[in-house]
């Protein structure tokens, strides 16, 4: 089928298979490899992208779906060569280890930032469970938030 | 929370995609496929199932392109939900949050925000699970589901729509387009409960109040149960005795007895044992009472 995506601000025209996920598309055909693969089953966030400027996870969008919309992906946060400032909050605080888990974060929290730019731990809590770090013990990954909610009001 | 131990990379099947934009050719394409059919709507459950061999269908029918589906609206006889109404519409809508805050509340404990961008109200009561979350404040409210097929539009309430586990009333050719909750009474108090493995799992069990007082005394009242038995269960017997009584903690202690008297076991409880629901329900019921006589009495001064 062919379809037309957004990629980052670009379109693109594809001719995919129906059964073809928006994470292999992104991934296999664009090469933007930021976005992972977790868990495949919609539990560990590290596949979350922007899809109409909503978080969602690729593993479970078919990309024929996607049809028309525009995809955010994690390569599309830096902008001409500068780090985003949540991007910049998670280098500072520390908020990467392995750094798997990172490209979902940092899509969540730029999701979360743009409907609350001024959360409350709890509300960061509740937002991001969604993603699962098995490294950090998430205390940097919170400050690391409200670092950059800080530098985003400022 | 399950174990993934299969390779959910891909969609190990191939099927034929299909994006209606009207009702009519929706019906059309369910009619025309039937079981070999399957109707894509939040795609959160459907996908990890076709990834995991446990569906196959040779046609999906996506009914995102279908605008009339997406709706939060107030109607003469109550709030219409359309059936592809994403679960973080309605969590976030202000029309919800004032007039049936327990619907805002039940869908905000679904997954997590991004599964609840993709998963929709339909999806949830369509499944048929036993745990739906939306499915046990909806039916505490009365709610009557549309279904639509060509020859035009049947309502059920929501009991008579769910026949048993994993089935609901639609034939073939048919599709839920929505559904109306309607006016609630006047200071009714709400509260849903819910207990699973993580705060981001289905539930284990959970349980909706829905009450009023008058002069001190119960006056409207339902409780509904789910993940207890095959399909989500308003308990009658409970609702009985509360009218026109007193709200006290024997009271409560009595309601919640014949609550947990609704456990039916199941052979394969894969996530937690009968005994552990029977408490469980309990405790939830308890909880959830006392929250929704709680909010009656402050809405009533």
């Amino acid at each position: 089928m062919k379809i037309e995506i957004t990629v980052n601000g670009r379109k693109r025209q594809f001719d995919v298979e129906p059964n073809k996920l928006l994470l292999n598309l992104v991934r296999d055909e664009l090469y933007l490899t930021g976005t992972k693969y977790g868990c495949g089953i919609g539990e560990c966030g590290a596949c979350t992208v922007h899809l109409d400027g909503e978080a969602v996870l690729a593993c479970m969008v078919l990309a024929v779906d996607a049809d028309g919309r525009q995809v955010d992906t994690i390569e599309g946060v830096a902008k001409e060569g500068e780090l985003d400032p949540v991007q910049q909050a998670f280098i500072e605080e520390g908020a990467i280890q392995c750094g798997f888990c990172t490209p979902g974060f940092i899509m969540s929290t730029k999701a979360l930032l743009k409907e609350n730019p001024n959360p409350t731990e709890d509300e960061i809590r509740e937002y991001l469970k969604g993603n699962y770090c098995r490294c950090t013990g998430y205390v940097n990954i919170i400050k690391a938030v409200q670092s950059a909610a800080m530098k985003l009001q400022s | 929370m399950s174990i993934n131990k299969v390779n959910t990379h891909i969609i190990p099947m191939e099927f034929e995609y299909h994006a209606p934009t009207t009702l009519v050719e929706a019906a059309g394409l369910l009619e025309k496929y039937g079981d070999e059919a399957r109707i894509l709507a939040g795609g959160t459950d459907l996908i990890p199932h076709m990834k995991q061999r446990k569906v196959e269908a040779t046609h999906i029918i996506n009914i995102k392109k279908i605008p009339e589906l997406a709706c939060i609206k107030e109607t003469s006889e109550g709030i219409e939900i359309g059936a592809n109404t994403k679960l973080r519409a309605i969590e976030l809508s202000p029309l919800i949050k004032e007039k049936i805050p327990l619907l805002s509340e039940a869908a905000k404990t679904v997954g997590s925000v991004q599964i609840r961008n993709l998963g929709t109200v339909g999806g949830n009561i369509c499944n048929a699970s036993p745990s739906a979350d939306m499915a046990t404040p909806l039916l505490a409210l009365d709610t009557i589901v549309h279904v639509y097929n060509r020859e035009g539009n049947k309502d059920y309430t929501l009991e008579e729509f769910f026949h048993g586990r994993g089935e609901v009333k639609l034939e073939p050719g048919e599709l839920l387009t929505g559904m109306t909750v309607p006016l609630q009474p006047k200071n009714a108090g709400m509260a849903f409960e819910k207990v699973g493995w993580t705060t981001f799992d289905i539930a284990t069990v959970n349980v909706a109040a829905v009450l009023t007082l008058k002069d001190g005394k119960i006056d409207h009242c339902r409780i509904t149960l789910g993940a207890c038995s095959p399909a989500p269960t308003r308990v009658y017997q409970a609702e009985t005795i509360l009218v026109g009584e007193e709200p006290t903690q024997e009271l409560f202690d009595e309601a919640v007895y014949l609550i947990a008297a609704c456990v039916e076991p199941r052979q394969r409880w894969r996530r937690a044992p009968p005994e552990y629901r029977r408490k469980a329900s309990q405790a939830l019921a308890i909880d959830a009472m006392t929250r929704a006589i709680e909010q009656a009495r402050r809405l009533a001064q």
